[in-house]
């Protein structure tokens, strides 16, 4: 999904630019920062202009603080765009720009096509109002309002009438898990329920654009987990345009279509996850990585392989038997002519079959229970991995086998790029992307038998040797 | 050395000529209208039987915390009539109602601006600074030439005196206001005024409270002093007490002075306490 979100601007551009406008819907800039600089001083227009000429931070820390050093970034609508660095790094200034709470020092900020750099007080308070919110990293709740109060205060704030600002507020309530608590006050909730009012209120103000600053950074790991889970799901059904602050790698890469990287002031690197973890932009992201959490950042699509010991249901156990004994396995995934996954077959069973003279493979298929989806984390496929005979199987939304994930794969998965000699191998299969690439393979294996998983790069034989056991 | 001199004093001199001879027509308006405020206060206080005022005090205190306080305060204000102090004390609480009131009105404003401005903050400290610690007898001098004997000037002398809390704890309040609740006002497009209303005033109000509180406390203080120049009240048989180094009278009259301010200590204390922030906030204190 990213890489086709943000794939070709230049094209986008022609095309917007064309006669039909309705086209650009499909993916539109919702947030630009172009050259965006925050020094903090009294000398801060010269710093900026030192800084443009080459200064380093430290070169011109006499004449103020920089804080963002040329930001330039595009979120596209619907997004999820990351800003990650550890603190001081200038991310929470950054996003405070992108709503004008803090005004650049130089460059600028673009809602859609509104410079909110350019605009008068009043105008900017009206963009706030409509097309771009925040949840905050302590919650920022007035705590002598009751919850439903609190979610409803956006819509106070730009004059909606009292009933249907409830009504809304009640709406952004449901959404988050929040019911029940509407007469609460702040301080008798947890740090977990007070931050689903913060964002409870942020999707009540019906913007396109959340900014999410720190939003789950004061909350217990196990709570923090629970909101990524949820802002994820709610994501997926309300398609917000997110910039999403955080210092935690593992949660830009679990939340992030896209990531950008930042390191004193500087963004270094804005990529989709797994390009930062095959193709750190330099030294600093590489150590950064070095210690996520990979498991939960790849994914079955990322490091699947095309599948080996398959055989069709419709054939008989004797051209099942075959195939068995070419990849000297004792077992083989049984697709249709769809493809569609019904289960596996054991050696034994064939044999058995074949002497009874069954003339398809139906009455000796065992459920496959251990299948995952493309999407699924690494973290989720060791224990299925543990207890299956047969690499994993990889499954799409229709059942059909799109690849198999090897054990050996899975273990070479968690290992850094750069510690060792199978990083090219690990590379190789990622620049599809989970979602782009897979789509594309679903399209290809629909369309026919065996050889459509050659779009899937087959790099190593010692591996897919071993795949058969 | 000897000769060397700083005129600091005959500064102040002019000043004040200058201020008499030409602003003469303000100071009388202003010495108007104060005392029409202090008449009115008192006669609100005086006019009705002595137990109606108790009664009505009492209701007060009831409503503020409870009827402890309410029970304190007719057996406190019971005493004051007992001992035989019952006017000067109304005329000590309408000086020190009239004077708080004005303070406060003038107090808040000026908090409010000097939290928005460090300029305006700045230049406010060092003046609140010298009102609240230049001897008051200092300034008694000119405010008694330039409003006459009686009881305004010791209502200027304590609205000066006592307003310094009011401001530091305004300005101070809403400093203390969460930052990031504020920018969530701003975020959520608001204007600045909504914000003071909405969120900065609401949170910074049981600090402002506290600041009230002390200016009250303050002005209270300043009874005595008032007294000497003339402004009635309790203040009036403590100077009489002294001159004549009558021990009881001044026992008397200090009493009832200390039961004042204990009574509107906590009901202005407990005023604090009801603010919604406040009450919010003990919600989880209650369930802990």
């Amino acid at each position: 999904m990213p890489a086709g979100r943000c794939g070709d601007r230049e094209r986008l551009r022609r095309t917007c630019a064309g006669a039909n406008p309705s086209r650009c819907e499909v993916s539109v800039s919702a947030l630009r920062a172009e050259n965006v600089f925050k020094v903090f001083g009294r000398r801060s227009q010269e710093a900026v202009r030192r800084l443009r000429s080459g200064a380093t931070r430290d070169e011109v820390k006499p004449l103020g603080t920089a804080a963002v050093i040329d930001a330039s970034f595009e979120v596209q609508q619907g997004e999820t765009f990351v800003v990650m660095g550890l603190s001081g790094s200038g991310k929470s200034t950054l996003i405070r720009m992108l709503n004008g709470l803090l005004t650049p020092t130089a460059g600028s900020v673009h809602i859609g096509d509104a410079d909110i750099t350019a605009v008068s007080p009043a105008e900017l308070r009206r963009l706030r109002q409509e097309r771009i919110s925040m949840v905050f990293q302590h919650f920022a709740l007035l705590p002598h309002r009751s919850v439903l109060d609190n979610v409803a205060y956006p819509q106070e704030i730009r004059g909606m009438a009292k009933a249907e600002r409830v009504a809304k507020a009640e709406e952004a309530i449901a959404l988050t898990g929040l019911a029940g608590w509407e007469s609460s006050l702040p301080a008798q909730l947890s740090g977990g329920m007070r931050q689903r009012v913060g964002l409870a209120r942020a999707l009540a103000a019906d913007t396109e654009i959340l900014l999410m600053d720190e939003a789950f950074s004061a909350l217990d790991p196990l709570i923090r987990r629970e909101m990524q889970e949820q802002l994820v799901e709610l994501q997926s059904k309300l398609g917000k345009t997110i910039v999403f602050i955080t210092h935690d790698l593992n949660e830009a890469m679990y939340l992030g279509d896209r990531i950008a990287v930042m390191r004193d002031g500087r963004v270094v690197q804005i990529d989709t996850a797994e390009e930062i973890l095959a193709h750190p932009a330099d030294e600093y992201v590489a150590k950064f990585i070095a210690d996520v959490d990979r498991s939960r950042v790849i994914t079955a699509g990322a490091v699947m392989r095309r599948p080996i010991s398959v055989v069709q249901l419709g054939g008989g156990p004797g051209v099942a038997l075959r195939e068995l004994q070419a990849t000297q396995g004792t077992a083989a995934y049984v697709v249709d002519r769809r493809r569609v996954l019904h289960g596996t077959v054991y050696d034994t069973d064939l044999l058995a079959a074949q002497r009874r003279g069954d003339r398809t493979l139906e009455g000796v298929v065992r459920p496959d229970t251990s299948a995952v989806s493309p999407e699924t984390p690494l973290s989720e496929m060791f224990a299925p991995a543990t207890e299956a005979q047969l690499p994993l199987a990889v499954t799409d939304d229709d059942g059909r086998l799109v690849g198999v994930v090897p054990r050996v794969k899975l273990l070479e998965a968690m290992v850094p790029p750069e510690a060792d000699a199978s990083a090219p191998d690990l590379s190789a299969a990622q620049p599809s992307g989970t979602g782009n690439g897979v789509t594309g393979e679903h399209q290809a294996v629909g369309a026919g038998g065996n050889e459509a998983m050659a779009s899937v790069p087959v790099t190593d034989e010692p591996t897919t040797e071993g795949e058969a056991r | 050395m000897n000769d060397f001199r700083i005129p600091v004093g005959s500064w102040a001199d002019s000043a004040v000529d200058w201020l008499t001879s030409n602003l003469s027509a303000l100071f009388r308006l202003i010495a108007d209208v104060l005392s029409w405020l202090f008449d009115l206060a008192e006669l609100v206080f005086t006019t009705p039987p002595f137990w109606a005022v108790i009664l009505v005090l009492a209701a007060v205190a009831f409503f503020a915390k409870s009827w402890k306080l309410a029970l304190a305060t007719v057996v406190g204000l019971g005493l004051i009539y007992g001992m035989n102090q019952w006017d000067n004390a109304m005329a000590t609480i309408a000086l020190v109602l009239v004077a708080s009131a004005i303070a406060t009105v003038v107090a808040i404003p000026l908090g409010i601006w000097a939290a928005r401005s460090g300029v305006v903050s700045a230049v406010l400290r060092p003046v609140l600074d010298f009102m609240q610690t230049m001897p008051a007898f200092v300034y008694l001098l000119p405010a008694v030439i330039l409003f006459r004997v009686g009881v305004v000037p010791g209502i200027v002398a304590t609205i000066i005196f006592a307003m310094a809390p009011g401001v530091r704890f305004t300005e101070l309040g809403i400093r203390q206001v969460d930052r990031e609740v504020v920018e969530a006002g701003h975020a959520f497009g608001a204007t600045p005024g909504r914000i003071l209303r909405q969120v900065q005033l609401p949170l910074a109000l049981p600090t402002i409270m506290a600041g009230i509180n002390q200016l009250i406390m303050l002005s209270l203080s300043m009874v005595v002093i008032a007294g000497m120049v003339g402004a009635p009240g309790l203040g009036q048989p403590v100077v009489q007490a002294l001159q004549s180094v009558n021990i009881g009278l001044g026992a008397e009259a200090g009493l009832a002075v200390v039961i004042l301010a204990m009574y509107l200590d906590r009901v202005t204390a407990a005023l604090g306490d009801r603010a919604p922030v406040s009450r919010a906030l003990k919600v989880r204190a209650a369930e802990d």
